[in-house]
């Protein structure tokens, strides 16, 4: 082992400066301290994501035994030919283009009104938070009620603006409609409350100057709060990319039964999240599941990469 | 801009504009409390009631017996047992490897430290749900479907509290450590007696969003177990759907057992939670 000449004849050194004034410890013991969780990750996050890889590529797979044989693209060709899998991926992006660019926008504006009032500030913004804390599979039960034909209320809100009852859980133009509606009250309290913070945390001085030159409230909101707040935003946006990405928890709860099966009938309400849920658990083609999981995967890490680019490049830091 | 004749206008635009507000957001409100109160309501209901049409919204006379038939149709107490324990043994598992993590990137240097630290920032990158498929298998092989280990587990190798964590405790100031050192503490005294006393805070909250993530989880349950012994209220809640057909009223009053203990853990611990949510800020 090589050691500087001044440290020779001492021991070693066992505090380190590290270059930012914090000290470190050298010592074996971190292994202990690291291990548990290295454990856990080793065995439930690398070793199944390997696994997943290998089972993606396996030419033919046998579901009994686990095991499969080969080494191709044949499960990644299926998948690409399936249209369930299209069906999926087209419902994930309306959720994506269509629902959450709804969800952020309001989300955005009740935290401006959230923000700005003086009163009762704390009220709403507890209630807007509370489907963060309450079950997604037990709200969605009420959803699903909620938009029933006959007895369903948003029916009955339609009927009283002479809008025809819809068949919202049946149509399947309609049942994606009723998803994403789900899914932008369900999604709000999240993007809410971390616009909150993110308004908080803007100097109230900048306002105060703002004012003092006689700024309008609409040129401040342009020129002054929604710049300072785009780091926030590009948060925020970034984080829901990825989770309304992974949408189920809403389909399952609305369109599927206890006991599995398709997305609402003719897989209509399915994404790709309960594509691949249901190629494994359901159909036990799990070497598809697999190939659909690792497609979904690339898709993610080239939506992060896009991202951090682009965050370098646009977003305004103070 | 004319200043002096717009004076008054102002005011009184300013009173309308703040009025505005307040009619935006209470409808914001009702919507988002809109499907809590149906429910609510329904649960109460009897069966003619609650899918009549057009809809009633109040019952005429409250039908507490819904929740008995509810909490009897299925095991709801079990039900309730098994989600608290896991909640709990998710909260004691995270908080001690993310700890424990979190100390050793803190205040170790070591080896491959950046190779695992690499390896953790991995587990926030990779959406949980594709593992499902080798981890259901893994789980068999182990063992360990159908038991709480097996819904804690793999669950809880989750790098994010780990960074969240490590970086408070990089707050420690270095003198401290240092005079820690020259007094011979070891290295886990001065993580227990100074470290997670300083850091109470953020501990107390990771372990609140852990329990939130483990009341309301419900795809790897639902893959991994098949008990009643060992099923979750989320994933009863559907068993109990099953069971009942469509009987509007009852499905509510089961919703509304499932909802009703986190909306009172929410009022009381909400200030914490928000909080806690808005700086870890990366857990959709």
């Amino acid at each position: 082992m090589k050691t500087a000449p001044k440290t020779a004849r001492k021991p070693k050194p066992r505090l380190i400066e590290m270059s930012d004034g914090t000290l470190r410890v050298r010592s074996g013991w971190a292994y202990a301290y690291i291990l548990p969780g290295m454990l856990l990750l080793l065995l439930f996050t690398i070793y199944p994501l390997v696994m997943v890889l290998r089972t993606a590529f396996y030419q033919r797979y046998v579901y009994i035994t686990n095991t499969g044989t080969g080494f191709g693209l044949s499960s990644f060709t299926w998948v690409l030919k399936d249209p369930t899998f299209w069906m999926a991926c087209k419902n994930t992006l309306i959720l994506l283009l269509i629902a959450l660019p709804i969800t952020l926008i309001l989300a955005l504006g009740f935290a401006l009104l959230i923000n700005s009032i003086k009163k009762l500030q704390g009220f709403f913004q507890t209630v807007y938070f509370l489907p963060y804390v309450t079950s997604t599979i037990a709200v969605g039960m009420a959803f699903l009620w909620l938009f029933h034909t006959d007895y369903g209320y948003i029916n009955f809100f339609l009927e009283l603006f002479g809008i025809p009852a819809q068949k919202w859980l049946t149509d399947p133009k309609l049942m994606i409609v009723a998803l994403s509606i789900f899914s932008v009250w369900n999604g709000l309290a999240f993007k809410i409350l971390l616009f909150l913070a993110g308004l908080q945390k803007i100097n109230k001085q900048v306002y105060q100057a703002a004012r003092i030159d006689g700024a309008s409230p609409a040129k401040t909101l342009f020129r002054i709060t929604l710049p300072l707040l785009s780091p926030t935003t590009w948060m925020v946006t970034l984080v829901s990319i990825i989770y309304v990405a992974r949408t189920f928890n809403e389909v399952y709860s609305m369109f599927v039964s206890f006991a599995g099966g398709t997305a609402g009938s003719g897989n209509a309400a399915i994404t790709v999240m309960y594509y691949i849920y249901w190629m494994f658990y359901d159909q036990g083609k799990v070497n598809y599941a697999a190939a659909a999981a690792i497609l979904f995967l690339i898709v993610i890490l080239l939506i992060t990469v896009v991202q951090r680019a682009v965050s370098k490049k646009f977003v305004h830091y103070v | 801009m004319k200043q002096d004749k717009s004076h008054q206008i102002q005011d009184r635009r300013s009173v309308f504009l703040t009025a505005l507000k307040y009619v935006l957001l209470t409808i914001g409100a009702v919507v988002m409390l809109f499907p809590f109160l149906w429910m609510l309501l329904t649960s109460l209901k009897t069966l003619p009631e609650a899918i009549s049409i057009p809809p009633k919204w109040m019952p005429s006379d409250p039908q507490w017996k819904n929740y008995d038939y509810a909490w009897n149709l299925v095991p709801f107490g079990m039900y309730f047992r098994n989600t608290i324990w896991v909640g709990i043994l998710s909260v004691v598992v995270t908080l001690v490897f993310s700890i424990l993590g979190a100390y050793a990137f803190s205040i170790f240097s070591f080896p491959g430290r950046n190779v695992c630290f690499y390896l953790f920032m991995l587990t926030m990158m990779v959406p949980s749900e594709i593992l499902i498929i080798q981890n259901y298998v893994t789980c068999s092989k182990l063992g360990l479907l159908d038991t709480f280990s097996g819904i804690v587990l793999p669950t809880v190798a989750n790098g994010f509290y780990i960074f969240m964590l490590q970086e408070y405790f990089m707050q420690t100031p270095p003198s401290l450590f240092k005079a820690a050192k020259v007094d011979g503490c070891s290295n886990l005294k001065f993580l227990i007696k100074v470290v997670i006393p300083m850091n109470i805070n953020a501990i107390v909250t990771v372990a609140i969003l852990t329990f939130i993530t483990a009341w309301n989880s419900f795809m790897w349950p639902l893959i991994v177990t098949m008990s009643d012994e060992h099923t979750l209220l989320s994933v009863g809640l559907l068993r109990f759907r099953q069971a009942s057909s469509s009987n509007l009223h009852n499905q509510m009053a089961a919703a509304c057992i499932v909802l009703l203990p986190m909306v009172l853990f929410y009022i009381i611990f909400r200030k914490k939670i928000m909080e806690g949510v808005a700086s870890g800020g990366t857990k959709g």
